[in-house]
Parts: C-alpha cells; structure tokens; sequence
C-alpha cells in the first residue's frame, strides 16, 4: 500500500475532525510542516489542541490556525514570538498548557513508546509541578508527567524513501521526531522522497513505522531571525 | 565602574574549562561564546539540537535548517552533532551538561531562580530553561543587579513564578560576582570602583561578608 500522497490535504483528508489534538514538529520556524498547516487552515477544523514547542509568528507557521481561531489549546513551552497568542490568551480566548521543552519533547517521545508517564525533576517546586504527583527517587524529587497521545502527528523532514524511512537536516530535526512518534496518524511532509535503497539504511533518523502518509513539496523555510558576520578582509 | 553586558559576558567565559559541554542561554549569556579563554575548548550546545555551535553564518550563507535556540542562525563545526528535541533533553536533564549560563528576571538568596514570565503582563515561556535548571550540574545567572527602574534583582525570596529551587551556583552581575551559599549570597569579586556599599544598598538578598 502507497504512503504516498500528491497533496497535503489529500494526506490529511479523512484524518481531521474538531476537537482532535494535534502533535507538530518545528522549533520556532525551522522544520515545522508548512505544508499540512496550510492545508488545515484550509479544511476549517476548529478546536483543536494543538502540541508544538512553538506557536508559529503571526501570519506564519501555526500563527495562521491561531488567526483562523481554530485552535482551542496550545501546549507549547515557548510562545513569545506572536503578537496575536498573546491578545487572543491574555483575553481568555485561548487555553495554554505550558510545558518545560525537555518535558513536551519527552511526552511525546513516552506517548510515541506506549509509555503513559514518567517522573522528571523538570518543574517540580514550581508552577508546572502544582497538582502533579510527586514521588522520590534517590532522595531528589520528582513530578509525574503524562505521555501525550496525538490523533494527528504533522512533521517534516528532508527526504523520506517510499516506505517512510527518514533523514532530517541539521537543526530541522528538533520536535519532528518525537512528534512523529506520538500520532495515531503521523502525516510526513518532505523536500524529497526517493526509492529505497537510496538513503543509507545506516543513515535514518525515524524508521518507516511511524511514518503513516507521505507527501513532498516546496517549503518556503522562513528564517525568524538572520543573524550573520562580515566576512574579515585579509 | 560597573561592568558593561560585554564585561559581564567576559566575567562568565572565565568560568569555562577546558572539555566542558555548556548551554549559554539567550540574552547575554549568547556573548558569552565571543570570549571563551584561548587554550579553553567547549562545546556550546544549543537544545533545538545542536552540539557544536558554530559563529553566525556569513552574509549569503544562512540556512534556514541550521539555527541556535533564540533562533538566530548560526553555522556547524566539524565536530557538530545534530539530533532531536528528546536526544538534547536527555543529555540536559541527563545531567551530561557541565554548565549553563542564563538570564534572570530575579534571584533569591537560597538559589531559586525566576526568569520565565510575568503573569499576566509577559507570557512568553520558560522554554527549556526549566529543564536546564533541574539537570545542569553547575547554573550561572548573568544580570543586571538591578531592574531598569532601580530595583534589586537579588533579593530574598522570588515574588515571580520560579523556574527551579535552589538552583543558581553563582551570578554575574554589572557589580561582581556572587556565589550562593549558606544562609545567603557571598561576594566573591566586584567590578572595578564598586563599593561594598553600594552594592549592600543595591542588594536585598543577605550578602554574608
């Protein structure tokens, strides 16, 4: 059976219904799934939790759902680069779980594995770790965090064979992986997909298994905050 | 003369040593890498996924796949590692980091460390900074000892929602350098024409010598 799909919205087609949670890869806009955010923004699915270390910047990335209103909940660790979560959170409009990014990442990694939870020091004594359990292990203190279990994984890599093996790029990898691990369905967007045997089997990051719908396009890669040298004139 | 945010970033890369991991925070903690000591070879690590961060590209060279945690772009070395979000807080709360340096908004005199929001006024996120805190063996905060309107940033007990308790080993700030001990903060060094005076009045924390 083909993973491969000519579109993002025929790879997402059957799998969004509202009030669906929603793991995405991307840190800040570096690797996040461009082209499955469009396609949602397109289809209308409303309430959506949404799982994302980020949340895009306005008109970019997840910035576009938070635009459309089509997000109900974010659980994100870091949102300061989007003027319109802020108005639309500190208004009451939107629900945001915080999450440390080692603890978000390790969610969706342990939900990925069949793991419901598992004990982080992360965030006890603070706010994070109020209402969680807390247990001791080797006289240090830990809180109880529960493995998040996506109905929809969205993710992008570099290059994916036919049957979902796949490699990232540089620091593109980042929540991908984890992410794509956590989807009940796990929709893989790439720059390429090639025949097996043309990615070294030594080589992949993320085993085909987890990797459910394929699709390849352009990616726009937009670059949050250029930062550069002058090159020194010998 | 107080320290300006290059002193301070001059002060933290003295606390480098040779074969250390370390994960520099954003602000001025990332000045930090322009100073590291010559003889002194660390790894920055950068948890987007990154060992072996590299200076910023040249102009033209940026790539879009290849940025640092303030999602600046930067550039790899030839001892570069890349890997995922899990991978790069396993080796954080793992405990496999030697040091972090990071920012503060305050610093109370047992350690604890606030520095990732301001209810209800600046909701941005304590990204992975509570991670870096739980699970880095050695924590060091550069400041400015005081507020922009005056206000001690040391103080006794953090009034803004905490990122970890009994965290921070020592503190950088525009006046000297201050180690967390017991019973409150000790002076370690001061900044050049700083008085003890002036740093006890500008400090609401214990100083203990």
């Amino acid at each position: 059976m083909s993973k491969i799909y000519k579109t993002a919205a025929d790879a997402l087609d059957g799998a969004l219904f509202d009030g669906m949670t929603i793991a995405a890869g991307g840190f800040g806009l570096c690797g996040i799934p461009e082209l499955s955010i469009a396609a949602i923004a397109k289809a209308g699915t409303k309430d959506l939790t949404v799982y994302s270390n980020n949340a895009g910047v306005d008109g970019f990335g997840l910035g576009v759902l938070l635009e459309n209103r089509q997000v109900k909940k974010m659980g994100s660790s870091y949102v300061g680069e989007n003027k319109e979560f802020m108005r639309q959170y500190l208004g009451g409009e939107l629900e945001l779980e915080f999450n440390p990014q080692g603890t978000l990442a390790e969610r969706m990694r342990a939900g990925g594995a069949g793991i419901a939870g598992f004990y982080t020091k992360t965030g006890y004594g603070t706010q994070i770790g109020e209402g969680k359990e807390v247990k001791e292990f080797h006289g240090e203190k830990y809180i109880l965090e529960e493995g998040i279990f996506a109905d929809l994984a969205i993710v992008k890599a570099w290059k994916a064979d036919t049957t979902g093996n796949a490699v990232f790029r540089k620091t593109a990898c980042n929540f991908n992986l984890p992410a794509a691990m956590c989807g009940k369905i796990c929709v893989m967007e790439v720059e390429e997909i090639v025949e097996p045997g043309e990615l070294d089997p030594n080589h992949i990051h993320l085993p085909g298994v987890f990797v459910h719908r394929l699709v390849q396009g352009q990616h726009e890669k937009r670059i949050e905050q250029r930062t550069t040298r002058k090159k020194e004139t010998a | 003369m107080p320290w300006t945010r290059e002193d301070m970033a001059k002060r933290a890369a003295q606390e480098l040593e040779d074969g250390m991991y370390v994960n520099l925070g954003i602000g001025i903690p990332t000045l930090v890498a322009n100073h590291i000591p010559d003889g002194v070879e660390v790894t920055l690590q950068s948890e987007n996924g990154m060992l072996g961060m590299g200076p910023f590209p040249y102009e033209g060279e940026e790539d879009p796949d290849l940025i640092n945690a303030g999602k600046q772009t930067i550039t790899e070395l030839p001892h570069t590692a890349f890997f995922d979000s899990a991978t790069s807080f396993a080796m954080i709360r793992g405990g496999k980091i030697n040091m972090a340096i990071l920012g503060a908004m305050e610093v109370a005199e047992n350690g604890d460390l606030a520095n990732w929001m301001i209810p209800g006024k600046l909701v941005k996120g304590m990204g992975g900074a509570m991670d870096l805190v739980a699970g880095v063996k050695k924590i060091v905060v550069i400041t400015d000892h005081t507020s922009k309107s005056g206000a001690p940033k040391l103080i006794k007990e953090c009034t803004l929602p905490l990122t970890g308790t009994g965290v921070v080993n020592r503190i950088i700030t525009d006046l000297g350098v201050f180690d967390v001990v017991e019973g409150g903060l000790e002076i370690k060094e001061m900044a050049p024409d700083v008085t003890r005076e002036e740093i006890y009045e500008k400090t609401e924390a214990k100083i203990v010598n």
